[in-house]
């Protein structure tokens, strides 16, 4: 058979399937006036102006509520925390070592168990060096058992705490400060891919610049037990060179680019969500361009190696559309 | 009553674990260590006791889980050996700048490169300065009584402790151990109660980043600084000998073998002669000293079984009446001696200014037989500096061969 046939009948199928998958979410879909009042966050934190991690991790806690308690490495989610004896956050949280957030967490939820306090949510956040770098080995071993946990790498797209260092999620073309004069050559390591291979309840990703769709999907994982795996994009103004005011609207652009792309995997089931999925019904996705000629990070790239990456964008694009979901 | 039962090391450990009712277990299996994970596994599994096992993919991630499940208030346990505990290096430190009563056994084995699986100290002695307890055993009785103790004093103290005994020597040699019952294991040792509480309604920051002036609270109380926090564990542990005293005469009155002593001791009363070591080793000296007896040197043996704290004033003044001690040890800190030789002559600079002979002795290292003619020779060639007032250079080798 022909396999663009075959492919048409595969989308086709998922499509029948997604259909209530669909109904369901946007019946479950949270208007910004229905989000609840508490903050868990105060205001002051002591991140960079125009950080992208406090929008989200306000609307991560009030959808995960205060019987949250949540660990994270050294990274910029630290300095969001504060110094000692103060912090503007109202729940529980623990520092650990970089390598071991996961494992971290999986103590957290293993020390509750035992002690009769199933009631808390164990979250884990670290960045992109804490997670598809150093990370990589406790995370997967935690979410290869199965471990009752939320985890979330919130990808800001290199080192950004100790100074804009190249990981293996910065993207290819951009300057960081290991990558000073020839900008980073490889592309950004598929790490979504890698945990959706661990075959968890549940695997979504989302962004800073939609706090409706962050807030709706942590309800959601909320609910869910086992290892759930959140791939939180982040834009990060001395990071990716843009103006502080522009936060949400980089993110925004990463998403009408394709860029980054909104989705969840619930039990194997892919389903678009959010702008994204709008895209995918409109066939309006925007140039990578749009995205890349705002940031400063990309400022060395050639037309050659834009070319190339809006190929490999829409080279992911079309990967991700022909598994249905919309 | 308890019974008396033929254990190895791995599984006396083991089932200390269990009569100390530990509550969380993250273990990765390194030769000679692995029997101890097994055998818990088997304990949790067939519900003999009640706790989660966590069988993470790493030691890194064995004292990760440790911390945090420690930090929630859960008794965990642990144990390692050589690279699986230098792999957890930098979670030793977080463990004990945490304050958590973590405790550990270690089966003392050699460190890569080249590999060996088989025993000396120096992983142990490695981790030294990371602000852990270490306890070492000379044979398996000490090893559950060890555990047992240590559980009670790190819960005192918040700190944690490392229960270390020669791996094959100990973890994999069968001998009578006298297992306490479990009424007894838990008159003397209480369920830990965390002294703080983990609640939505009162949130805690645990280890975050401090600074190096105290900084005020929203109260205006000053709090303490990085140092401060330093200075409060070097404080606990100046204080840990005699608490460690305390409770192993409690521990004695139990069950009827006290640990108020941090030295072993063998015929040391009139010795001239003393091997100062430790673990499994102070056994074979033991040995060695009747033989020197026989010969008509008056030998003793001293044997550190708390190496941090360390016993610095009880180990000055057992030795000061010596004129010749040998320092025998598996262990060396590479460009000097041995620590134990370095720690003990530092006690005796500090303590009574007795000035004997000391002689340093390298045995055993990755798994080598420690003969009684080596200890024999270390023993002779240490009297015969006394006679001639001569000073050892550098540490002997002692069957290292070629």
């Amino acid at each position: 058979m022909n396999p663009d046939l075959l492919s048409e009948k595969a989308r086709l199928a998922a499509f029948s399937v997604t259909l209530y998958q669909q109904e369901r979410a946007n019946s479950m879909s949270t208007a910004i006036m229905d989000l609840p009042e508490e903050e868990y966050i105060l205001p002051g934190t002591r991140t960079c102006a125009g950080c992208g991690l406090p929008i989200a991790y306000r609307y991560i806690l009030k959808a995960l509520g205060p019987k949250t308690i949540m660990t994270h490495p050294a990274c910029c989610l630290t300095i969001l925390h504060g110094i000692y004896p103060k912090t503007p956050v109202t729940i529980n949280a623990v520092n650990n070592t970089f390598a071991s957030t996961a494992a971290s967490a999986a103590g957290l939820a293993a020390g509750l168990k035992v002690t009769g306090r199933n009631d808390f949510t164990v979250l884990a956040m670290a960045g992109d060096g804490g997670t598809f770098d150093m990370g990589i080995q406790a995370l997967s071993g935690a979410a290869e058992r199965g471990t009752d946990i939320i985890y979330v790498c919130y990808d800001n797209e290199a080192y950004m705490n100790t100074g804009v260092q190249r990981s293996s999620a910065t993207p290819t073309g951009a300057v960081t400060t290991t990558t000073p004069v020839i900008p980073k050559e490889q592309p950004k390591k598929d790490f979504i891919q890698i945990m959706e291979a661990h075959h968890l309840p549940y695997l979504a990703t989302t962004c800073s610049a939609y706090p409706g769709d962050v807030f709706n999907k942590f309800l959601k994982a909320r609910e869910i037990k086992g290892t759930r795996f959140i791939h939180l994009t982040v834009p990060c103004p001395p990071g990716w060179g843009f103006p502080t005011k522009d936060t949400v609207k980089l993110g925004r652009l990463a998403v009408e680019t394709g860029v980054v792309v909104l989705y969840e995997v619930e039990n194997g089931l892919f389903r678009l969500t959010g702008k994204s999925l709008s895209i995918a019904r409109s066939g309006r996705k925007r140039p990578v361009e749009d995205y890349l000629r705002m940031q400063g990070r990309f400022k060395k790239m050639t037309a050659d190696q834009i070319t190339d990456f809006q190929r490999q964008t829409d080279d992911r694009w079309e990967q991700l559309m022909g598994r249905g979901g919309f | 009553m308890g019974q008396t039962l033929i254990l190895t090391g791995n599984q006396t450990a083991a089932l200390a674990a269990r009569l100390c009712r530990v509550q969380v277990i993250a273990a990765y299996p390194i030769t000679p260590q692995s029997k101890i994970p097994e055998v818990l596994s088997e304990y949790v599994e067939k519900g003999e006791l009640a706790a989660e096992f966590v069988r993470v993919e790493s030691e890194h991630s064995a004292m990760g889980v440790c911390i945090s499940a420690s930090l929630v208030g859960a008794r965990v346990f642990t144990a390692t050996a050589a690279n699986g505990l230098a792999y957890m290096h930098e979670q030793l430190h977080w463990a004990a700048g945490a304050r958590l009563p973590i405790v550990m056994p270690v089966t003392n084995r050699g460190l890569g490169a080249p590999w060996t699986i088989l025993n000396d100290m120096q992983d142990s002695i490695s981790q030294r300065d990371t602000g852990w307890m270490q306890f070492y055993c000379l044979n398996n009785q000490e090893i559950v009584d060890q555990v047992i103790l240590a559980y009670r004093v790190a819960e005192q103290l918040l700190v944690p402790v490392m229960v270390c005994f020669d791996g094959f020597r100990l973890s994999h040699t069968m001998m009578p151990v006298e297992i306490p019952s479990q009424e007894e294991v838990d008159a003397f040792l209480p369920p830990y109660q965390l002294p703080y509480t983990i609640s939505a309604d009162s949130p805690v920051n645990i280890n975050p980043v401090v600074m190096t002036d105290p900084l005020p609270d929203p109260d205006g109380r000053l709090a303490p600084s990085y140092m401060g926090f330093r200075r409060r564990l070097q404080e606990t542990h100046e204080s840990a000998l005699s608490c460690i005293s305390e409770l192993g005469r409690a521990f004695g009155e139990t069950f009827g073998r006290s640990y108020e002593d941090s030295l072993y001791r063998y015929r040391n009363d009139d010795a001239d002669f003393l091997f100062v070591t430790m673990g499994s080793l102070s056994s074979e000296a033991s040995d060695t000293a009747d033989l020197l007896r026989d010969e008509g040197i008056k030998a003793g043996v001293i044997g550190v079984r708390v190496f941090r704290p360390f016993p610095d004033r009880a180990l000055a003044e057992a030795v000061s009446n010596a004129r010749g001690v040998a320092v025998v040890e598996k262990a060396i800190s590479y460009g000097y001696e041995g620590a134990l030789a370095t720690e003990m002559k530092a006690a005796l600079f500090s303590h009574n200014g007795s000035n004997p002979t000391v002689g340093n002795y390298i045995v055993g290292l990755g798994g080598k037989d420690v003969k009684p003619s080596d200890l024999l020779e270390a023993a002779h060639e240490t009297m015969d500096n006394v006679q001639k007032d001569r000073m050892q250079r550098h540490p002997r080798w002692l069957g290292s061969g070629i």
